[in-house]
């Protein structure tokens, strides 16, 4: 077990690395805003010393490395900061926000990940036959439609014309299962039908490399039925790269719902993210931009970690 | 593997020799679609506005988010232009940019990538780090970030999706290079003296380029969905300028009506997409296994 | 006794990509009696394979039975349902493949794997299956059998694991075995212990065989009656007696010829008064990271020392993992070695390939094993010869084409492939382009290694005869890399042995011929199967080595001990091994040169037809 939780260690090691990589990127990129943030919030008509008052107070004329160092700090213990928009804690607003983003993330990935697991697996089983050409044109195409046509259809077809669902997302305070459920229909259904497809085209492509493998074939010749191949001998063996197709489908329901949430006018935090761009709030950016990133790098990483924990060859050295 | 292994010489004999001149792909019928959808909108990007029946700005029509009708096949736009002339002259934004950024992208990555599998362990090392970093920004998050900082040009958003999808073309150029990287005719080339540069162009890189060509169709996918949604949100390509993706933000006040001034640059977006896919799909791979004898 | 197997007219058809049909076994009728064993015999592409599988009413995907009747048990296959065969595989025909590494999945116990068969036919239930199965073990002559069911398949190796499919298979008392190449992924010495049990067990179990490969003296030691296939189609079938030594076709005349390797060496040349063309001095070699002395952490090869006069060629000879590529690797300067130094016509080599002069890359070549990932699929085979050609002796244009056709007439093939892409070019014209590359800088040393192992026996026997020839025109010297010995033995006038990654034996081939020998390269000599029949009984059964008390600390043992038939207590185990230098011939042994004599020489008599 030893040299597994070596492995283990040092793949905490290198997420913990890369998100500080990612922290300097995000810093970089948006302290290098031309114009600066103090005379953007006075607006023109400042004078000069109360820009450089606001300068002061913000930090502004500090060395780059020590702002960075601050604001890390700040990140670190939960305070990123104020929000230069309407000058509440960062941290407040974006309390406010985030379980509503993972609620939505919740919902489409409790429907998503069993659908999408299904269709991967039945079509890898059944692969060429006119069923899974069939699944495959349709994932290719839903793979590459753009959201807001899917969520514009889905609106048009479901709250226009035929007048089932709310088309804009405003669940009651304490809503009942069928408020929740019908509020949440339709980005749910918009969102669930990008990643069912891109889930279900990576479990296909992993169950098949398992499928072509030689140890398949010694099974069939053992007169094991096809469906025992497909799910006691090769998906075992496709936990690795399945997991990390998962993984990265909900990574993009956080990041990814930003069109969904602007469509259904849905307060989380991908909206919130595009308002701070408009604003140019930058203490509010960043933040959001490092909650999405870490929790990319926080799904990966529990991806990677099932693999390691799934292959055999580490398990039992 | 047909040897003809009767004489001493018998492994002569030669296998046919590939029928010469050019022949059609042997595509699936999805393929063809593809093909038939990404010749129809390279057409339109490059001969879309001379097509245009009426000028790009100007309002034509008598009422806002008119149907379908014989002066206006897609009907009008929210201001009342004509959203076939608009279409014709966005799309040519939505084809030209993206293409110019994926190509951008995969060919730095390419190169970026060769070199690390060339230049030995700790440049490998340090470049794959460094894109592991970028990679774990979620693409449309560092566009927004990128956007919020730099504000939103065309050359700007050109770069900004370059640079968003430089590190996925790189760990794809760079897994191919570093399996050719280990192969014995590699290797037979390092041992014949060749020189890092010969190595990279002369022997991987003609291998790399059919994965890295449909490496590329993938891109070209990704930048026209990030691009459109930017442009979707108000963030992409600012006006006067409008690719579909802006065609589908300024209409969607007609959304409640069912416009086709909404609907049709987004179905444009998706058949392009779409069909960039399908033809992607549908060309030949390299078999893993092939059958027969073992 | 009633055919228990009977195949008539059997084709099977394969459709490519492209959707054109071709068929890869035509009209193939063969029977086997109950309690026989048959071998299938050919070639790749011979389509033995797929009739095995067809006896399983298997095809693999893209295939097809287009005609014909397997008749197992009075049950013809190619009609039956599916789910009716099903029901037949794994329990009444059972299937033992090549690569045993691969047909076990990797993430299952042994034990799950080997009873799955008795389990899913609903023969018996767990816990008798599990006894069962520890009952094969033991009777296959695994270690530990009550214990090696609870391992996974990456923890044992290879030679047990072609062991516990024969478990696996046997399990539920199948009335046909199909043993597809069971023992080709093995090296010699694991082959012959394999060979034994299972011929032990099918006869034991009164099992009817179908033994599949590519090599005559195997099947001769397994086989009742032999069918000989080529491109799907029976060149000949009978009695392994008659196949043997008096064979009636043509094509069978052919592979025995080539199944014997002929002497193709010359007279050595005359051992020049300069210094050898290539002497290697004290060579330690590894992979990974160095520790501070410089030690790689997984040490490959360890103290070594050779030469290779001018024109002359050395075999290396070893087993998988023994070191030999790796020392080609060093010599051609991919690998740099961790202590010792290569001197090249009495020069001492850079060790790596930076610093090393053109002329000494050019002088130096080395060729693959593997044809097909040694040619740039990308490149026409002009741009593969003209490139060296260009860059060590600056032809170009006419010239070079010139030179390119020379090349391609060397090595027998005509000038017109020149514009092919290695893809368009059968296994043994890649191979031969392969050496003509190496030709083409004019080399004084080519470093070939396994270049014949991945050929057919008529090809590789081709090849080998074009090696020959090379060496009496151009007068090149090889280091010759390959695990067989017989190959080595037929070219090459000096021999040496590798084993772990240390030489336990060097010299002229003529010491080779006859004991003593180094006790591994006598189990290396008696482990080649011969072409005769009762030669496994006959060959002597591997001793278990002697008893010996506890391993002393420090000392670089002799690699060989832990397997080493000859060892003796109280000097193997506690000393480093000695060397003798006889004349022109060298061990590393503690044993005397007398002593080894005498005990090789007994075995041999009791191994004598």
């Amino acid at each position: 077990m030893s040299a597994t939780l070596v492995l283990i260690l040092r793949r905490l090691g290198s997420a913990a690395v890369t998100l500080l990589l990612v922290s300097m990127v995000v810093f970089a990129i948006s302290s290098l805003l031309p114009g600066d943030a103090a005379s953007e919030t006075l607006g023109q008509s400042a004078t000069p010393e109360a820009v450089a008052a606001l300068r002061a107070q913000l930090g502004l004329n500090e060395p780059a490395h020590l702002r960075y160092l601050h604001w890390l700090a700040g990140l670190v213990t939960g305070d990123p900061g104020r929000s230069m928009a309407n000058n509440l804690p960062v941290r407040e607003i974006i309390a406010g926000r985030l379980p509503k983003s993972l609620l939505l993330a919740g919902l489409t990935a409790a429907v998503a990940v069993p659908v999408a697991l299904a269709i991967g697996i039945f079509s890898a089983m059944y692969r060429g036959s006119r069923l899974d050409r069939a699944l495959n044109v349709m994932t290719l195409s839903m793979v590459a439609a753009p959201e807001f046509l899917v969520a514009t259809v889905a609106v048009l077809v479901f709250a226009v014309k035929l007048r089932w669902l709310p088309s804009l997302t405003l669940a009651p305070e304490h809503p009942t299962l069928g408020e929740l459920l019908r509020a949440y229909a339709l980005p749910v259904m918009t969102l669930c039908f990008v990643i069912i497809a891109q889930m279900a085209r990576m479990t296909r492509a992993a169950v098949i490399d398992q499928l072509t493998q030689p140890y398949v074939e010694m099974a069939a010749l053992k007169g094991v039925r096809p469906a025992r191949v497909a799910l006691i001998h090769a998906l075992p063996n496709a936990i690795g790269p399945i997991v990390n197709a998962v993984a990265l489908s909900l990574s993009y329901l956080l990041g990814g719902a930003i069109i969904v949430e602007t469509i259904f006018n849905y307060p989380g935090i991908a909206s919130l993210m595009v308002d701070a761009v408009t604003s140019r709030d930058m203490p509010l950016l960043q933040a959001c931009a490092m909650i999405f990133c870490t929790a990319y790098l926080l799904l990966v990483l529990v991806a990677d970690v099932c693999a390691i924990l799934a292959n055999p060859r580490l398990r039992h050295p | 593997m047909t040897e003809a292994p009767l004489s001493s010489l018998g492994d002569i004999q030669a296998r046919p020799p590939r029928a010469g001149g050019p022949r059609l792909p042997q595509l699936s019928l999805s393929g063809w679609i593809g093909l038939a959808l990404v010749v129809f909108w390279t057409l339109v990007a490059v001969f879309g506005p001379f097509l245009a029946p009426y000028r790009v700005g100007a309002i034509v029509a008598d009422d806002v988010f008119e149907p379908f009708s014989a002066r206006h096949l897609l009907g009008s736009d929210y201001l009342g232009r004509d959203v076939l002339s608009r279409m014709l002259s966005g799309a040519r934004y939505t084809v030209g940019l993206a293409l110019a950024a994926a190509l951008l992208a995969s060919s730095t990555g390419a190169a970026l990538a060769l070199f690390a599998v060339v230049s030995g362990r700790w440049i490998d090392e340090l470049v794959s780090r460094l894109m592991d970093a970028m990679i774990s920004i979620p693409s449309k998050i560092f566009a927004l970030v990128m956007v919020a900082a730099f504000g939103s040009s065309i050359p700007l958003l050109l770069l900004i999706a370059a640079v968003t999808y430089v590190p996925g073309a790189y760990r794809i150029a760079r897994s191919l290079a570093v399996g050719l990287n280990q192969m014995e005719y590699v290797q037979v080339a390092r041992a014949r003296g060749e020189g890092r540069l010969y190595i990279a162009t002369a022997e991987i890189l003609p291998n790399m380029i059919n994965p890295m060509l449909a490496d590329f169709g993938l891109r070209f996918v990704f930048v026209v969905l990030l691009l459109s949604g930017m442009s979707f949100l108000g963030l992409g390509v600012q006006p006067p300028h409008a690719d579909l993706g802006s065609l589908v933000r300024e209409n969607t006040s007609g959304l409640g009506d069912g416009a086709l001034a909404i609907l049709a640059p987004a179905v444009a977006i998706a058949t392009l997409t779409i069909g960039v896919n399908l033809l992607i799909d549908s060309l030949p791979r390299r078999r893993r296994r092939s059958g027969g004898e073992a | 006794m009633a055919d228990l197997v009977q195949v008539r007219g059997l084709s099977v058809t394969a459709c490519d990509d492209a959707g054109a049909t071709a068929a890869i076994v035509k009209d193939v009728s063969f029977s086997v009696a109950k309690g026989e064993v048959l071998a299938l015999i050919g070639e790749s592409g011979s389509g033995k394979t797929t009739i095995a599988l067809a006896l399983m009413g298997y095809v693999r995907s893209g295939c097809r039975i287009a005609g014909g009747e397997v008749v197992v048990d009075g049950v013809d296959l190619a009609q039956l349902p599916e789910d009716r065969r099903l029901a037949l595989r794994g329990c009444k025909i059972a299937y033992i493949a090549q690569s045993a590494a691969a047909a076990f999945n990797p993430s299952k116990t042994i034990m799950d794997q080997v009873v799955e068969p008795a389990l899913i036919h609903r023969l018996m239930g767990r816990a008798d299956a599990e006894a069962k199965a520890v009952e094969l073990f033991q009777a296959l002559g695994l270690p530990a059998p009550e214990r090696i069911g609870r391992r996974y398949p990456h923890q044992v190796s290879g030679g047990q694991l072609q062991r516990l499919m024969a478990a696996m298979a046997l399990i539920t008392d199948p009335a046909l075995v199909i043993l597809d190449e069971p023992t080709t992924a093995l090296d010699v010495t694991t082959q012959i212990e394999v060979l034994r049990v299972f011929k032990k067990v099918v006869r034991e179990r009164g099992a009817t065989a179908v033994y599949v490969s590519h090599d005559l003296a195997v099947v001769a030691q397994m086989a009742d009656q032999i069918v000989v296939l080529n491109r799907g189609e029976v060149r000949e079938a009978g009695r392994t007696d008659q196949i043997l030594h008096a064979p009636a076709d043509p094509y069978t005349q052919t592979l025995m010829a080539a199944a014997r390797p002929a002497p193709r060496v010359q007279a050595a040349p005359a051992p020049a008064a300069a210094a050898p063309l290539l002497e290697i001095r004290g060579l330690s070699a590894g992979y990974g990271r160095r520790d501070a002395a410089g030690r790689p952490a997984s040490l490959v090869l360890a103290d070594i020392d050779l030469r290779i006069e001018r024109g002359a060629t050395l075999g290396v000879i070893g087993e998988s993992g023994s070191g030999k590529s790796t020392l080609a690797r060093v010599v051609a300067g991919l690998l740099a070695p961790a202590a010792g130094e290569v001197l090249f016509d009495g020069q001492p080599l850079p060790p790596g390939l930076a610093g090393r002069s053109a002329e000494q890359f050019r002088r130096i070549q080395i060729v693959f094993q593997n044809a097909d990932t040694a040619l740039n699929p990308a490149h026409r085979v002009s741009r593969i010869l003209g490139r060296p050609l260009e860059l060590y002796h600056g032809l170009k244009g006419a010239a070079r084409e010139r030179r390119i056709a020379e090349l391609l007439d060397l090595i027998r093939l005509p000038a017109a492939l020149a514009g092919r892409r290695a893809g368009e070019l059968s296994g043994g014209q890649k191979q031969r382009i392969n050496l003509a590359r190496a030709l083409a800088a004019d080399p004084d040393l080519i470093l070939c290694d396994e270049v014949t192992s991945a050929l057919d026996t008529v090809v590789a026997a081709a090849i080998l005869d074009l090696l020959a020839e090379l060496r009496r025109e151009l007068g090149v010297s090889f280091m010759f890399i390959s695990h067989d010995i017989s190959t080595v033995r037929s070219i090459c006038d000096d021999v040496a042995v590798l084993y772990a990654g240390r030489l336990v034996e060097a010299g002229a081939r003529a010491a080779f011929a006859a004991p003593p020998f180094h006790p591994y390269t006598h189990l290396l000599v008696s482990s080649v199967p011969e072409m005769r029949r009762g030669w496994l009984e006959a060959a002597a059964v591997a001793q278990p080595p002697p008893r010996v008390g506890p391993l002393a600390e420090g000392a670089a043992l002799c690699s060989f001990l832990a397997r080493c038939p000859v060892r003796i207590d109280g000097l193997c185990n506690v000393q480093p091994p000695t060397r003798r230098i006889g004349a022109g011939h060298e061990d590393l042994c503690h044993r005397s040169t007398e002593d080894l004599r005498r005990l090789q020489q007994a075995a041999g008599r009791s191994a004598a037809p």
